[in-house]
């Protein structure tokens, strides 16, 4: 199982090094922070680069069709869709 | 900065050049694919002129059917931009190679030293074009999936973010990785204090990474 503080840390990695948030924006993130629809630089568009870069970086395949708008809700539920996908793996 | 070109099939392709020709270093640059090169660009283009400042001469090529090239990206493979990059460097005189990203997949025929940023598989680059055009497909009420584009692309060309995407250039992509023969140096954005600006969905320019890139290229290019 992987730790959650590491996937965390991982996804903040990620959002900082694909969307250009801010770092400090990035560490005060918590499972309640909302993304779709609050982060404006988070479009359709970006989410298709970041659900390739997430493959790349965590070595898992992500199926387009296990992608809902959920997944980008909040940092948590993308953390959680990770950590799932880091669990499948191992 | 001067505008040159280089010969390539018939057509005369941009490549635009800083420093003078007969510079002891002369670093042939290879850029990303697609919209990459354009989040790239001034970055590269800045860290171009620092080089320049510091002794050194560098050229920035347009892969044909890419940029200003006159010819049509859907009639693009890989191994044409292999050959345009081998054309590209002999008419720079160039010692070294540096790449970027999907330039990585183009730039081992020249047989030089090489250096490559965060280089990247043909099949990622591909799958990140599909799903642009996926999710735009979806925003616009259309229903397309990844296997009807892929069957759509052993037809003809299919259009992924802007880009019109042929055939040859789709099978290749799948499969092409870069060349581990060719002994390149791999080097990561975090190595010259820079950030993946490839994959940001906005250009934007990296004072710091540029400096960065310079610095590196320049040691590495008087030792390597």
């Amino acid at each position: 199982m992987a730790d959650k503080n590491e996937t965390e840390n991982l996804m903040r990695e990620l959002l900082v090094d694909v969307l250009g948030v801010d770092g400090e924006q990035a560490a005060a993130m918590d499972s309640e922070t909302p993304l779709f629809g609050a982060l404006p630089e988070l479009d359709s568009m970006a989410v298709a680069g970041l659900l390739t870069e997430m493959e790349d970086r965590l070595e898992i395949m992500i199926d387009d069709e296990d992608v809902d708008g959920e997944l980008f809700e909040t940092f948590g539920s993308l953390v959680e869709f990770a950590d799932t996908k880091l669990a499948a793996k191992a | 900065m001067r505008h040159r070109t280089y010969s390539f099939g018939g057509n005369d392709e941009q490549l635009l050049a800083f420093g003078p020709e007969d510079a002891a270093q002369r670093i042939l640059i290879v850029p990303p694919l697609f919209d990459e090169m354009n989040r790239m660009r001034r970055t590269l283009v800045e860290a171009m002129r620092m080089l320049e400042a510091a002794g050194v001469t560098s050229g920035l090529l347009d892969l044909p059917g890419c940029n200003e090239s006159r010819l049509k990206l859907e009639d693009q493979n890989i191994e044409r931009w292999k050959e345009a990059v081998d054309a590209a460097a002999l008419a720079i005189g160039a010692t070294h190679i540096f790449s970027v990203r999907g330039g990585a997949l183009v730039d081992d025929q020249p047989k030089l030293p090489t250096m490559r940023l965060a280089p990247v598989k043909g099949a990622s680059l591909l799958k990140m074009l599909v799903r642009t055009r996926v999710a735009g497909d979806k925003e616009a009420g259309l229903t397309t999936s990844a296997e009807s584009l892929a069957d759509a692309a052993k037809a003809g060309p299919v259009e992924l973010a802007g880009n019109m995407v042929g055939p040859q250039l789709w099978a290749d992509l799948n499969i092409a990785v870069p060349n581990a023969s060719s002994d390149a140096k791999e080097i990561k954005p975090n190595d010259v204090g820079g950030s993946p600006l490839w994959l940001r969905a906005e250009p934007q320019y990296d004072a710091a990474m540029a400096s960065g890139l310079a610095q590196m290229l320049a040691e590495w290019s008087n030792s390597a």
